[in-house]
């Protein structure tokens, strides 16, 4: 446990040092602050609260943008250290192998909660000031941030993984960038093409829904736009809230799952291997 | 062998085809201060790995401070351990990294002060690694391995690349600890560098032990002639060798000079002979073999097994 926090402390410390916080931190910050002002430029006469609005824009650009910033820190958390030298000398210590990646991926994953919280937290500041926010609103801005930083979790986990996996760091960074296409792109696009082609053939909404559950991405999309009903009104995800057979439990679940099963095979894979 | 640092019986560890060490016995005692020579990709680095577990054998048992290396951390707070090639984090200060390895093995960070006095590194050490020359960056790598007082101490090629007087500086500084009982292995693919060091030499040659013993045991082994330069005056220089008695192998090396070959074991005698003998000379050189010609003949010797 002491190692643990030892190391995650250590992490976060880099962090800092290195400037990847505050450079994440203020990259979130202006995007964030960017769609707020420019998302409620136009609403002004709708009456919808532009929390809402918010909430929409900000988990559209998280699907993108966090996963890829949790694989930017983590793809090297492993592999690199290894080339370093560094791993090494720090198994060379009274430490188990498990400790070192639960106390990197607490440290990474606190990186990206203190960003994430900052960066969205200004916008949620600036609306604030701004005035004319229903109170329920907050409760999916809260929700959001936090799953945010689940989604981030998830995917410092698969990096972590793809880390654990390959030897060279640039193969991990290459690994990860697929990761990344992969969940923040394509599937959603193959998805959509199969649910054309298919008509509902043979894609029942019990298949959809799984399918949804295997990709992160939506199930953190699904758990923000469809989980308020203002906001799912907003994001034009209101019929579909209707249909879903998947309740708010099941996606946060799917979102801890994908964060503690690659985390837990990127722990076997490092523990079975040679430094 | 309970009192034993470090025990290695039939250690065998293969990379798919590539046997990186076969089948090595290796028994370290408290104190000792051990040179383990070879070229690269020897198998030292991967001996000194399996001794700390990061590796595991394929074959044989290895028992370091009374544990399985590979299981079980307790051991470790008690081994120090300085990798080949390594990187240490730029961004942070030489006294950061102490107190997290210091944090690390639960040793009280107040310590680190001293440690970064010893090693010279008590003022840079408030400086970022970035700034810092190979020599300081060693220094730090030393100083991590140091905290504790660790019992077995393992330096991987820790002096490649510095200056004589900074690698004279780390071997001082090892030395106290081997007085006070730390076994010390210091890996390194020359061998003369640490020819007034150790106390005992393991030569490795393509994962096998060529030779184990100390420095003198391993010149008797390797049967490497003593040679004998003698500084003649004026006249036939064949007399002097003719006066000695027993057929002496000798050449002449220059114009008033010849040179004997003798073995190592009769080296005594020949030299008491030539105190006694009638033909008077100038001076005397007595040219033991060097560490790397040893060292040459092991490996060519393993090579041709």
């Amino acid at each position: 446990m002491r190692a643990i926090a030892i190391i995650a402390a250590k992490e976060v410390r880099d962090g800092l040092r290195n400037r990847w916080v505050v450079a994440i931190t203020l990259l979130m910050a202006a995007l964030a602050l960017t769609l707020t002002l420019l998302g409620s430029a136009p609403t002004g006469t709708v009456g919808v609260s532009p929390l809402s609005v918010v909430v929409v824009s900000l988990s559209s650009l998280t699907i993108f943008l966090v996963p890829l910033i949790a694989l930017l820190i983590s793809y090297d958390a492993i592999a690199g250290e290894i080339e370093r030298g560094t791993m090494g000398l720090l198994l060379s210590y009274p430490v188990a192998r498990f400790e070192v990646v639960t106390g990197k991926f607490l440290g990474h994953a606190a990186i990206l909660g203190i960003a994430t919280i900052i960066g969205y937290g200004a916008a949620g500041a600036a609306l604030a000031f701004g005035g004319g926010v229903e109170p329920g609103a907050w409760t999916a801005f809260a929700a959001m941030v936090g799953t945010s930083i689940l989604l981030g979790a998830a995917f410092i986990a698969l990096g972590y993984l793809a880390s654990a996996l390959v030897r060279d760091p640039r193969t991990a960074g290459g690994i990860a960038v697929g990761i990344w296409l992969f969940f923040a792109l394509i599937y959603d696009m193959a998805l959509l093409g199969i649910l054309v082609a298919d008509k509902g053939r043979t894609v029942t909404p019990a298949v959809l829904d799984a399918l949804l559950l295997a990709n992160p991405a939506d199930a953190y999309r699904l758990l923000n736009l469809t989980g308020f009903s203002n906001v799912s009104l907003f994001a034009g995800m209101a019929g579909l809230a209707q249909q879903m057979a998947l309740g708010k439990a099941a996606l946060a679940a799917a979102l801890v799952a994908w964060t503690a099963v690659p985390l837990s095979l990127a722990a076997l894979v490092f523990a079975r291997r040679e430094l | 062998m309970s009192g034993a640092t470090a025990t290695l019986s039939g250690v065998t560890k293969r990379y798919g085809a590539q046997c990186a060490v076969d089948g090595v016995d290796l028994v370290l005692q408290p104190g000792e201060r051990v040179a383990l020579v070879g070229h690269n990709g020897a198998g030292k680095s991967t001996l000194i790995k399996l001794m700390l577990g990061l590796v595991r054998p394929n074959a044989g048992r290895i028992v370091v401070l009374g544990a399985d290396p590979a299981h079980g951390a307790a051991a470790k707070a008690e081994i120090g351990y300085l990798p080949e090639n390594l990187v240490l984090q730029p961004s942070a200060t030489g006294a950061e990294l102490m107190a997290f390895y210091a944090s690390l093995k639960r040793q009280p960070v107040a310590h680190n002060r001293a440690i970064l006095e010893r090693v010279g590194m008590g003022e840079a050490a408030k400086r970022r690694v970035h700034t810092y020359s190979k020599g300081m960056r060693q220094r730090i790598g030393l100083a991590q391995a140091l905290i504790g007082t660790p019992r077995l101490l393992l330096l991987d090629e820790p002096t490649t690349g510095l200056d004589p007087a900074l690698r004279q500086h780390f071997y001082e500084i090892v030395d106290e600890l081997a007085h006070r009982g730390t076994t010390v292995l210091i890996s390194s693919h020359a061998l003369a560098e640490l020819e007034n060091w150790s106390d005992r030499v393991v030569v490795m040659s393509r994962g096998r032990k060529a030779a184990d013993g100390t420095i003198t045991d391993l010149r008797e082994l390797a049967e490497r002639p003593v040679r004998i330069r003698i500084t003649l005056p004026e006249g036939n220089i064949s007399l002097l060798p003719e006066s000695l008695g027993t057929a002496l192998e000798w050449e002449r090396i220059g114009e008033r000079v010849i040179e004997l070959r003798c073995p190592a074991a009769d080296k005594a005698e020949v030299v008491r002979r030539l105190a006694t003998s009638p033909v008077a000379f100038r001076d005397i050189e007595i040219l033991v073999p060097t560490l790397d010609e040893i060292y040459a003949h092991f490996l060519q010797r393993e090579a041709a097994e």
